[in-house]
């Protein structure tokens, strides 16, 4: 166990995947000789040289289409998209074609590629690089989408995710790169599709990921447990497949929830999860689902306009009391 | 006296001509700046322009490394591009910007407290805390925000072009873009469609050398940008970026061109980025420091200020009350907007959509509300 920031801890799972298979190799803008625009491929070029780490002319979709089809070819490409808000130009490769190539062939072709990069705001960067955008790709059948909070899940997801078969949207949190966190040495593995609870509790149900959980409801919930009140905090850490079982479970145990998001609340992964709590556990709600998202708006850059689109602790807490009608 | 020009003139492939017929380069050499193409007025004009953003883009990063501006994106060492090329508008032409052309809206007359207002982000700035610094749109002077996302504006800027076409009015649309936006699959498509349909549009690249770390040649294996015009049947020239005239010279003949319903040009104006690509970046972890001084010595600058001098129309008496001047009123409005409170969270809900949905009014009523109580 070593504490290491989220950066170092994806850094350390690169180097390690890409030590263990010469089949994996990075990609994307930046990631070379200036060693990431977040630092996360430090030191990966002079350990792996060119060919395996390389700087992309400015065309997300170009290098999201070289990687799937070197991907097919049985290549395993790590696609680093500088944010999630540019691989908007790139979601005709991930969507329309790495997501589908397995079921459009028949199974004759794979696409084993990981497409990973920072989402989520970024700090005073405005709307255009300030967008939580996991629900667009959580829409997708044939994508996993993963997106850890602490430094050891970033460590242990990635090296899952470039070991799966399946192309994977994995997303950073861009303001998560300086967190630091226990992190195991070596062969850590992370199951995609498992979530985690990050602090147990019987109350409540906070159901969250990615940046949330350490922004605002880890503190949330501690406010609530000064004053009495037992939230049962849930990392959902990969967006697709869910882990159902793990949501029902803790819903079934504490019988009110609230979901926190980072994203708008229209066709959210929060609306889904509603969805799918209010089907499956009907009877076991005492209280209807709560939704905290960023408002419905797009992003500023004024400190204080940002700070007001965002969820807040405040928030959290005013709708956890809503669910317990306090 | 400035260095020899190397206007590189690559002749239109006209679509009249046979398609197979090969594509004439000609080269021009030195005479474009033996005689100035900008009268002496024009020259000065220019040289002010310049010298104010130079002066304003060292105070920002300044602020900026005293955590009092979020971000910045300079212009410096690119001024005469930046400044010469759109010298060459009318205000009723439209600019479509990249990260380094907020000098052209200052040349065109917006005025520099809301400008500096917008950079921190306040009540004075005009698009209301919520573009980034260095993204600048104002209606008023015709100049567009820049979108974040690299060459998006390309495509747009032909559609502004050739709307103004359809309008029959004799607008012409000036688009920028950096080295590394060639890459972009916008480039591509802007350069085609303005082909197809002749869209009065000039796109001007600026070829500052670099796009963040990465070299022009890691970005292109093309022998110039310019030469990428003819493969769209479009003319492409190559000037030097850092002479005022010559980059006047070369973009006013192609605006003209295009106001004369005669279609698109790409200019590519050689120039190099002195300082970082951006507030967050520190460029001495991947540049020669030989690089940067040889190009110190092509500062856009100072070959404009010894040229002045050396025609005798100005001297350094001037020179230094101008600095003075400049610095002052820059100064002042920094002072001025920085004194600005920040906008109101009320106007959140603004613009999201003309008129204001029934879901935003109940999300402002919410938000307020909670700010009543909470402070947040
Ligand atoms: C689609 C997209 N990808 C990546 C970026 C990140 N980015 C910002 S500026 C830049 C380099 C641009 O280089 P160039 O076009 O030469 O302009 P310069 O900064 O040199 O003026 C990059 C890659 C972006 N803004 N948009
Ligand atoms: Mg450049």
């Amino acid at each position: 166990m070593s504490e290491l920031s989220y950066r170092d801890a994806l850094n350390q799972a690169l180097n390690e995947e890409m030590s263990r298979d010469a089949n994996v190799f990075l990609m994307g803008e930046e990631v070379a000789r200036y060693n990431g625009a977040y630092k996360v491929s430090q030191g990966l070029l002079d350990k792996f040289g060119s060919a395996r780490v390389v700087d992309a002319p400015i065309s997300e979709l170009g290098f999201a289409g070289l990687g799937v089809g070197a991907a097919m070819v049985g290549l395993r490409p790590v696609i680093e998209m500088m944010t999630w808000n540019f691989a908007i130009l790139a979601m005709d490769q991930i969507v329309n074609n790495a997501a589908k190539l397995r079921h459009m062939s028949g199974g004759q072709l794979r696409c084993p590629i990981v497409f990973r990069g920072p989402g989520g705001a970024g700090g005073r960067l405005s709307s255009q690089h300030s967008q939580a955008l996991e629900a667009h790709y959580v829409h997708c059948p044939g994508l996993k989408v993963v997106a850890p909070a602490t430094p050891a899940d970033a460590k242990g997801l990635l090296k899952s995710a470039i070991r799966d078969d399946n192309p994977i949207v994995f997303i950073e949190g861009e303001l998560l790169y300086g967190v630091k966190g226990d992190v195991p040495d070596g062969e850590h593995l992370v199951p995609i599709g498992k979530a985690d609870i990050k602090r147990p509790g019987d109350q409540v149900t906070i159901i969250t990921w990615s940046r949330m959980l350490l922004w605002y409801v880890n503190e949330a919930a501690q406010k609530l447990a000064d004053q009495g009140i037992s939230a049962e905090v849930l990392d959902l850490r990969t967006l697709r497949p869910l882990d159902e079982e793990a949501i029902l479970t803790s819903v079934r145990k504490t019988n009110r929830v609230v979901i926190v998001e980072e994203g708008w609340p229209l066709a959210s992964v929060g609306a889904t999860l509603t969805d799918l709590i209010q089907r499956e556990a009907f009877d076991d709600l005492d209280a209807p689902v709560q939704r905290v998202t960023g408002l419905d708006i797009n992003m500023s850059y004024a400190a204080n306009l940002e700070a007001a689109t965002q969820p807040s602790v405040e928030r959290i807490i005013a709708a956890v009391n809503q669910v317990l009608y306090r | 006296m400035a260095p020899a020009n190397r206007a590189l003139q690559l002749a239109s492939s006209s679509r009249k001509k046979s398609s197979n017929k090969k594509t004439t380069v000609a080269r021009q050499s030195g005479a474009m700046s033996a005689h100035p193409l900008l009268h002496t007025q024009g020259l000065l004009e220019c040289y002010r322009a310049m010298l104010r953003i130079r002066t304003l883009d060292e105070r920002m990063m300044t602020l900026q490394r005293q955590g009092r501006i979020g971000f910045y994106g300079a212009c410096t060492g690119q001024e005469a591009a930046c400044i010469g090329s759109a010298y060459a508008l009318r205000a009723n032409d439209w600019v479509f910007p990249a990260l380094r052309e907020g000098g052209a809206m200052l040349l065109r007359g917006f005025a520099l407290v809301p400008y500096i207002a917008q950079v921190f982000g306040n009540s004075g700035d005009i698009t209301k805390g919520r573009q980034m610094p260095s993204h600048q749109a104002a209606a008023s002077v015709h100049q567009v925000s820049w979108s974040s996302v690299i060459g998006t504006q390309l495509s747009q800027a032909v559609g502004a072009a050739w709307a103004a076409k359809l309008k029959k009015d004799d607008t012409v649309v000036m688009a920028y873009l950096g080295d590394g936006a060639t890459s972009s699959n916008d480039f591509h498509v802007a350069m085609n469609f303005a082909g197809v349909f002749k869209a009065p549009v000039v796109f001007v690249c600026q070829n500052n050398h670099w796009s963040i770390s990465v070299p022009t040649d890691h970005q292109t294996a093309s022998e110039s940008i310019a030469i990428k015009a003819v493969a769209y049947g479009l003319p492409g020239v190559k000037v030097d970026g850092n002479d005022v005239s010559a980059v006047y010279a070369a973009v006013a003949a192609a605006v003209e061109r295009a106001r004369r319903g005669q279609g698109a040009t790409l200019v590519e104006l050689e120039t190099y980025r002195m300082g970082a690509h951006s507030s967050s970046d520190d460029p001495s972890r991947y540049r020669d420091p030989a690089e940067v001084e040889a190009w110190k010595k092509k500062d856009p600058v100072e070959r404009l200020r010894s040229r002045l001098f050396a025609l005798n129309a100005w001297n350094s008496a001037q020179d230094k009350a101008l600095q003075a001047e400049l610095l002052e009123e820059v100064n002042t409005a920094i002072k001025e907007a920085e004194s600005l409170p920040p906008p109101s969270i009320a106007t959140l809900f603004e613009d999201v959509y003309q008129g204001e949905p029934w879901h935003l009014k109940e999300q402002r009523a919410e938000l307020l509300e909670s700010i009543k109580r909470h402070g947040r």
